[in-house]
């Protein structure tokens, strides 16, 4: 497989997992999830992101461009992203700051040099790294070994914020050095699953026992979407899976959804079709979702990262 | 200096927690009880005033005594004159007694510094923010007694006479600032010296000095026996104003209706009985004892940064054991004391300032700065329950004055780092953090014992200093982008075409970035040996006409030596330059060095013509420079290297220049408000800075260049070796989301922890409230580190849409729950 892109490495990161970390985000998903707040991180490739709203149409990127892909049609700017490599030339010279690359390639080297400059945060805070995305666990996997391998054994904390798509042989590759697992449910009928996210939910719910059978110590994260789970329903169904599975689980995370990430599509030239679709749970049904999971006994449940 | 342009903004400022923090100190009802929220809220609606009492009486005793005795005694009988003649009242309610003017807000004026024009006061009267009310009495006063006797006898006319036009030339461009234009030397504070001797104890040690002089051999045995004579007739000042409070309060006592207001006029009187003549013998008496010491110090002379207790919590811990044991003090009363002796710091505005003076100290913030925690002489940790009582009394008097810090050692428990962290988290800029070991390490590194480095800390602003034991004075400011400018133009000044700086070459020509930085060396040199050549006379002003004999008293080793704190008397002897805009300049030299030179993206003449022109027509080379060139703050070395080159070049030339008090030359890394006038002297600079605008504070990244998040901006100010200055100031801001709960209490923490392990000296806090991130939206150039939580997910505000950003401005508010 190709190098990873990464698309984003957060610095004190203080919503994913224990204490500070840096959260580095690699590229590419196997999901399509209808509300995904980060449509950067679907792709696998690197990508040009285009503010339309801060473009001016000034026509800068037309003169610098040097495969052609940016024309003012109309006094609108006009991309032909078929054309477009992702070069990045046009970034150095959009005076509106309007364009952005998403993905850049790191080797495993740099990603630990650059998770290293924060080490002294880690042992003070019990913090370390995150590994996220897009999703980490369908990367090179080669790659991703190497690189958990490495920051293990350097005594940092390793935890994967995971879907759960891939093969569990990825899986069983890192399990020596990943601390924690932030593992989400989004949805347990596999129809509802195929539905919204676009893959059948089979794999992720089986790779989650084999994880916990194997010893992992797992976060379960719940993406709460009204209009897709945030029922009292759902929730006593996901606790009765994990009970029936004998899952232990270090944590829950209830993470409520917000309308956010549809700004991003516009960048990428792509359509959000759902508005309306999906809403925002409020504070009170937060808190009846949580105090179903504690009154379960996982009382080590939390509303937000 | 007639120029009265005042900055439009109270600009942020290293107390009271810089650029964001709210001011709290309005109309709010705060305070334990009733009395405390009377007293507070009369401190904080009553308007600051000129008091022309203390001018008046100080020129009698110049008409009457001047010529006849020593400088020193001269200067003594005007303190002792003051406290025997000032008018002195109790006002209701108070437990701690004494105001340097005429009750809460009054600011007495200081001819003998700065004599006031009467245009100067009308400005000061007229003027949109810190002003003070003039009356038409006062401009008479000033008018027919001040101003003909001081006009010319003022220090501030002895020392422009004394500067040479390079001095002058640089000083009216900005090039740098001089601290001791408008007040005198301070920026000193208290040690146990206060706490463990009263002023009769003092005379007696005076005698004593005065017995030993040995005037066979010594040939200042003459002058040394002025200054202490100087010094006895102080004791005596200070003695004379505890009676005349002992004596108000008996009389107000009987003459009083009220059992329980009678019971407490009685013990002021009886407290007033014991101090400040001899040594404290309660929790009460040891307040009320340094509150006389801070007014006599404060009104002896206008020092900078007023005067502040040093380790309060150490100083008055084993009184509060004591009382306590002894059944006569609880817990709550103790802390009621603590909020009595807040209003009386907030009582006193810093004394009026003047042109470039306003405008480096643009505030009413007087700098006394209360150090809270760190470890005790022995290296023990010196937390102790009156550390908690004063983080209580901040938290619920929430007051711009006294700033109160904490410093944090290793050896402190993490129950005070939290329960500071818990305060700094609300948002309004209290506590600031220092790194006790930090500052143990400096004041070694500059030739202190470690007993007296222990004892030491900050004050002012970041300071270091010995406390008790070091005159730290401060010399003025240092204009580091103004000299790349100066550089980059060949020395001439570009806000007035005129050769200001050596001509070093036209930047064009330059071949090598290395040509660039040379140049650029020499030019900080050329200035630095006009600054100091300017502070040495200016000191030696101060010995000869300025002592401060009572100040003199409570530093070590003034008695010994038989010599003024202003001459050199004490047992260390530091002047101070304070480097500003290490983050602007650092960025200058980057925007340079990667563009013109690595990457060649544009030329050294299209760069000048660019800034010269404001980016105007320009914009794509200010978009390179402002947004795709490395900086600091990011903990890329690429521009952190440059920082510590041009750091280590300007505090290598600094430190160790012989002063005139037998000490040295030392650097500090801090601006109070001037990084804003610093900013108003120049043109656009080569980072994308526009033309007047501020330039960056402290050793904070400049505005809008840090975008990697909290953790950046701290590894990359640490690679900058804070042991080796007297104080560095760091800004930094977090969203409420980020501090929330327990665990947001713990990164905060551990994040101050590590910031500390690194050797950083100062860390100070803004929390994110809407106004900033309406601003935010308002300007997205200047807060490109704002990093907000959105949902499960982090991200720079200015990326998001408007939309969205409303959102996020509707739901930000500060709650920790």
């Amino acid at each position: 497989m190709a190098t990873p892109y990464v698309f984003n490495i957060q610095k004190f990161s203080v919503h994913d997992g224990n204490g500070i970390r840096t959260s580095i985000f690699f590229k590419g998903c196997p999901l399509s999830c209808l509300w995904c707040h980060n449509p950067e991180s679907q792709r696998y490739q690197k990508e040009l992101m285009l503010f339309h709203d801060r473009c001016t149409a000034c026509g800068a990127c037309v003169k610098r461009c040097p495969s052609g892909v940016n024309a003012i049609v109309d006094g609108k700017l006009v991309m032909d992203r078929e054309k477009c490599n992702a070069c990045g030339v046009c970034t150095d010279w959009c005076l509106q700051n309007a364009r952005e690359i998403a993905g850049k390639e790191y080797t495993v080297e740099e990603l630990v040099k650059e998770a290293e400059k924060d080490r002294m945060f880690y042992e003070e805070s019990g913090g370390g790294v995150t590994l996220s995305g897009g999703e980490v666990m369908c990367q090179d996997m080669d790659y991703i070994e190497k690189l958990c391998r490495i920051l293990s054994s350097k005594g940092y904390s390793v935890n994967i914020d995971t879907c759960g798509y891939a093969p569990y042989e990825n899986f069983k590759r890192i399990l020596p050095y990943v601390d924690t697992f932030l593992y989400d449910i989004k949805a347990l009928d596999p129809e509802v699953h195929k539905h919204f996210i676009g893959v059948d939910n089979e794999l992720i719910l089986e790779n989650l026992k084999k994880l916990s059978a194997d010893g992992a110590r797992i976060n379960i994260r719940i993406p709460t979407i009204e209009g897709v789970n945030a029922t009292e329903d759902f929730m006593n169904r996901v606790i009765d899976f994990l009970q029936a599975n004998h899952i232990s689980v270090a944590q829950v995370n209830l993470l409520p959804y917000h309308n956010t990430g549809k700004h991003k599509y516009g960048k990428l030239d792509r359509a959000y079709d759902e508005e309306g679709i999906f809403g925002v749970p409020d504070k009170e049904r937060m808190e009846l979702f949580k105090n179903i999971f504690v009154t379960h006994g996982y009382s080590n449940t939390n509303i937000g990262g | 200096m007639a120029d009265e342009k005042v900055l439009e903004t109270e600009a942020s400022c290293c107390c009271g927690g810089g650029g964001y923090a709210k001011d709290y100190s309005g109309n709010q009802e705060r305070g334990m009880n009733e009395r405390i929220r009377r007293l507070r809220k009369i401190s904080t609606t009553t308007q600051p005033h000129i008091y022309m009492e203390r001018a008046v009486l100080e020129t009698e005793v110049y008409k009457k005594y001047e010529g006849t005795v020593s400088v020193p005694e001269l200067r003594a009988l005007v303190l002792k004159h003051f406290f025997s003649n000032k008018k002195i009242s109790i006002d209701d309610g108070e437990l701690i007694v004494g105001e340097k003017g005429d009750g809460p807000q009054s600011a007495p004026t200081f001819p003998e510094l700065c004599c006031h024009t009467l245009q100067d006061m009308h400005n000061m009267n007229d003027r949109k923010i810190v002003n003070f009310t003039v009356t038409e009495d006062d401009l008479k006063t000033q008018e027919e007694l001040i101003i003909p006797y001081w006009e010319n006898r003022s220090t501030r006319h002895k020392i422009l006479n004394a500067m040479t036009d390079e001095w002058k030339a640089a000083y009216e461009a900005g090039i740098f600032t001089e601290f001791m234009e408008q007040r005198g030397p301070g920026h000193t504070v208290g040690s146990e010296n206060i706490f463990k001797k009263g002023y009769l104890d003092y005379q007696n040690d005076i005698k004593e000095a005065i017995k030993n002089l040995d005037y066979m051999n010594d040939p200042k045995a003459l002058d040394k026996k002025a200054q202490l004579n100087a010094m006895s007739i102080c004791c005596d000042a200070i003695m004379i104003l505890g009676k005349r409070y002992a004596d108000l309060a008996r009389k107000m006592a009987e003459e009083c209706t009220d059992e329980q207001r009678k019971k407490e006029l009685l013990q002021i009187a009886a407290n007033c009985d014991v101090v400040p003549a001899h040594k404290p013998q309660t929790y009460w008496q040891a307040i009320q004892h340094y509150w006389f010491t801070h007014l006599a110090v404060t009104t002896e002379l206008n020092p900078w940064d007023a005067y502040s207790p040093g380790h309060f919590d150490q100083h008055l811990g084993s009184y509060y054991e004591k009382d306590v044991a002894d059944g006569i003090l609880t817990r709550d009363q103790a802390l009621e004391l603590m909020e009595c002796l807040w209003v009386k710091f907030y009582n006193q505005p810093a004394p009026p300032k003047v042109g470039i003076t306003l405008k480096e100290s643009s505030t009413y913030t007087d700098f006394c700065n209360i150090n809270t925690g760190g470890i005790t002489p022995d290296g023990k940790d010196g937390v102790n329950e009156v550390s908690y009582i004063i983080l209580d009394c901040m938290d619920e008097m929430r007051l711009v004055q006294p700033n109160s810090n904490v410093q944090i050692s290793r050896k402190n428990p993490q129950k005070f780092l939290k329960r500071a962290c818990e305060i700094a988290r609300e948002g309004w800029g209290q506590p600031c953090f220092y790194n006790t070991e930090a500052i143990v390490q400096e004041l070694m590194n500059a030739g202190k014992s470690l007993e007296d480095a222990r004892k030491g800390g900050s004050s002012g602003c970041v300071e270091t200093g010995a406390f008790g034991t070091e005159a730290y004075i401060l010399q003025g400011y240092f204009n580091l982008p103004k000299i790349f400018e100066l550089t980059l133009f060949n020395g001439v000044d570009q806000m007035t075409g005129k050769q200001l700086g050596l001509q070093t070459g036209d930047a064009r020509d330059f071949k090598t970035y290395d040509e660039l930085w040379d140049a650029y060396k020499k030019q900080i040199n050329y200035f630095l040996d006009i600054k100091v050549r300017g502070s040495n006379i200016i000191e030696q002003i101060f010995a000869e006409y300025m002592p401060v004999p009572f100040l003199s008293i409570v530093t070590s080793d003034c008695i010994e030596n038989g010599m003024d704190y202003n001459a050199g008397g004490a047992r260390y002897n530091t002047s101070v330059i304070q480097g500003v805009g290490i983050g602007t300049i650092t960025d200058c030299l980057s925007a340079v060095k990667y563009n013109v030179f690595d990457q060649k993206k544009f030329t050294m003449d299209e760069l000048l013509k660019a800034l010269q022109a404001n980016f105007e027509g320009y914009e794509d080379i200010h978009n390179l420079v402002a947004n795709k060139t490395p900086k600091y703050g990011n903990d890329d070395d690429y521009a952190d290297d440059l920082m510590k080159e041009v750091f280590d070049y300007f505090l290598d030339n600094v430190t160790a220049r012989p002063n005139m008090r037998g000490g040295s030359y030392r650097v500090d890394m801090l601006p109070t408000t001037c990084h804003v006038y610093f900013g108003d002297v120049m043109i656009a600079s080569a980072n994308g800075r526009l033309a007047h605008k501020p330039v960056s504070d402290g050793i904070s990244p400049e505005k809008g260049a840090d975008v990697n998040g909290p953790t950046a901006v701290i590894r990359s100010c640490a690679k900058m070796d804070h042991l080796r200055t007297g104080g560095t100031l760091l800004n930094q801001k977090f969203t409420p989301e980020t501090l929330a709960g327990e665990e947001g209490l713990n990164n905060l923490a551990n994040y101050i922890r590590t910031y500390f392990n690194m050797d950083g000296h100062h860390v100070q806090f803004n929390v994110v409230h809407r106004e900033m991130l309406q601003e935010a939206q308002k300007h997205p150039e200047e807060y490109k580190d704002l990093i907000v939580r959105v949902a499960g997910y982090s991200d720079h505000f200015r990326n998001l849409d408007k939309p969205l950003q409303d959102e996020i401005i509707d739901r930000t508010e500060q709650n920790f729950a």
